[in-house]
């Protein structure tokens, strides 16, 4: 064997070794749906989505879990969506040289690596304590929706740099003030990439259960919330409390749960796919 | 018309204001309760000793335990993820056609996106058991399980930032490998990733921060005993999960127990500010050497 065959021998492996890697995580994945599945899918029926919770696991339900989720989920987007994307338009159309845009910059980049835990501390001496709003459902968005701003910020950028000059200038030629140009124009032309990241903000906040827990979010909350200032808990500190627990019907109840989670994070992220490719072939520059 | 359009320009300014505003409001939390917790605590035991026990009626205060139970987590969770994710960022790049790609990314994008509590469940229920068929000794909270699944959790992170670095490297470079006669795989580690390393470092660097910063997965599966080792058999307990359990508990707000959850918290800030600053210090010394 000549060593040209050696080395082609040895690119063959890798290649292999490649597709291995590429589809193991692809394999891991699907053991892990699949194994849920045939855990949880037996128990999801109508009883399971609208019982309370309960200390025997056969009558336990996830109402008060999926209400407050959804909650949550209204509730961060009211206050990310236009606060992300008020910042967003600034940092991209208005501060784009001074240096309080470079400041304000880096800081946002630091602020989307910091752990999601820390986020829950910082909820839980400002709105809890210093805002006395307690362990509700205002305080747990308000916490979310700081946890996110990073990521709204980010993705409003990319979907308005992805907007050519000439649409501007054409807006200003036409007379238009710069307000004007941003409202009628530019937002219009990025709305689809705003609204993707957004949803995909969103599926992260969805998934969240550190930063709640941390603030005092319940695991047992005996009614479903109906008003934001009402304690709360959500579907992944549920799924938390019943994987805690000892019992094997807790783990069915545990895994039937995150099938709806899961179910809830793919819609989002199914959403996001396709108004992404929507708008990426509507729009041609 | 020139008043609203100031107004407008105000108000878009006062959001972007608001996240120095988040940054100022962590680190004086972080920073107020840590330093009431260390009027009472030295800075030296908290350092040095080997103990972490707040919870208990003999308090000792040490990181330590907490700080070496996240190492573990993180270093599996790593070793996991790097061969992988590396080799997955030069197949996709050097070996797979454009179309496998466009199929696998968005495949592999949904790893990340799966709520950590999920992983968790998996860890607990899933890997555990099976690495016990393996490891007899294996206890029922370990870090090794944790750290894995929290592994595949990162592998799109640093197959996806690692690919983007070496995509950016000039196709020029590859041509002049191919052209002295060298194969895809000579290439990909004689010279693309070399001239790759500083983004695919900078996916490493984020990809452990993100692995020091993870909770649920480690509260879930690697047990709540703060314990100075190195063995990944065992229960230990992380930096998050101490945060967690004091938590989840009925600490009275004001007492030294509750001080505790903000001086893990401002260790964990520490560590995870350090790592992306790095990175984005490596990011900005090297980013267009290219160009």
């Amino acid at each position: 064997m000549t060593n040209s065959d050696r080395n082609r021998l040895k690119d063959k492996a890798f290649q292999v070794f490649g597709i291995f890697c590429t589809f193991i995580g692809l394999a891991v994945l699907a053991i892990f749906l699949i194994d849920i599945l045939i855990d949880g899918l037996g128990r999801i029926n109508w009883e399971f989505l609208n019982n309370l919770p309960s200390r025997r696991a056969h009558r336990a339900g996830i109402y008060t879990a999926w209400i407050g989720t959804l909650w949550i989920l209204l509730m961060t987007t009211v206050i990310a969506f236009p606060l992300g994307i008020a910042a967003g338009i600034y940092l991209e159309e208005y501060g784009k040289k001074s240096r309080m845009a470079t400041l304000l910059e880096i800081n946002i980049a630091n602020l989307a690596g910091v752990p999601s835990i820390i986020y829950g501390l910082l909820g839980l001496e400002i709105f809890v304590r210093l805002m006395a709003l307690g362990g509700s459902l205002l305080a747990g968005a308000l916490t979310l929706s700081l946890l996110i701003l990073p990521i709204v910020i980010v993705t409003t950028r990319e979907a308005i740099k992805a907007v050519p000059r000439s649409i501007r200038d054409g807006s200003f030629a036409l007379g238009a003030s710069k307000w004007q140009t941003v409202w009628h124009q530019v937002l219009p032309a990025s709305f689809g990439g705003i609204l993707t990241g957004v949803i995909l903000a969103l599926s992260r906040a969805v998934g969240e259960a550190a930063p709640l827990i941390v603030i005092g979010a319940l695991a047992y909350v005996p009614f479903a919330p109906a008003s934001p200032m009402d304690e709360f808990t959500v579907l992944p500190i549920q799924i938390f409390n019943w994987i805690s627990r000892p019992q094997a019907a807790f783990t069915t109840n545990a895994a039937a749960a995150i099938i709806v989670l899961l179910f809830i994070t793919f819609i989002l992220n199914g959403i996001a796919v396709y108004l992404r490719h929507k708008w990426q072939k509507r729009i041609k520059w | 018309m020139k008043i609203s359009e100031k107004i407008i320009e105000s108000l878009l300014w006062l959001s972007a204001a608001i996240t120095i505003l988040v940054t100022i409001g962590i680190i004086w939390v972080l920073l107020s309760e840590s330093l009431a917790f260390f009027s009472e605590v030295s800075v030296v035991e908290f350092l040095t000793d080997t103990e972490w026990t707040p919870l208990f009626d003999v308090k000792r205060f040490g990181i330590l335990p907490l700080v070496s139970g996240t190492f573990l987590t993180t270093a599996i969770a790593i070793a996991v993820a790097l061969p992988i994710g590396l080799t997955i960022a030069i197949y996709l790049n050097e070996y797979a056609d454009a179309r496998f790609r466009a199929i696998i990314k968005p495949l592999l994008e949904i790893l990340a996106t799966i709520p950590t509590v999920v992983y968790g469940f998996f860890a607990l229920t899933v890997v555990t058991p099976a690495l016990q068929q393996i490891i007899p000794g294996l206890a029922g909270f370990n870090a090794l399980s944790a750290g894995m699944v929290m592994g595949i959790m990162i592998i799109p992170m640093i197959s996806s930032l690692s690919e983007d670095a070496i995509s950016a490297v000039p196709k020029s470079l590859r041509e002049a490998a191919y052209g002295m006669g060298a194969t895809r795989l000579q290439t990909s580690f004689g010279v693309m990733v070399p001239a790759a390393s500083s983004g695919i470092l900078v996916s490493i660097i984020l990809a452990i921060s993100r692995a020091v910063g993870e909770t649920m997965i480690v509260a879930i599966a690697a047990g709540q005993q703060p314990r100075l080792t190195l063995n990944p058999l065992v229960p230990i307990e992380t930096i998050t999960t101490y945060i967690v359990q004091v938590s989840l508990g009925d600490v009275p707000h004001g007492s030294l127990e509750y001080r505790t959850i903000f001086a893990a918290g401002i260790t964990l800030f520490v560590f995870t500010f350090a790592l992306n600053n790095i990175s984005f210090w490596i990011k900005r010394k090297y980013q267009e050497k290219y160009d």
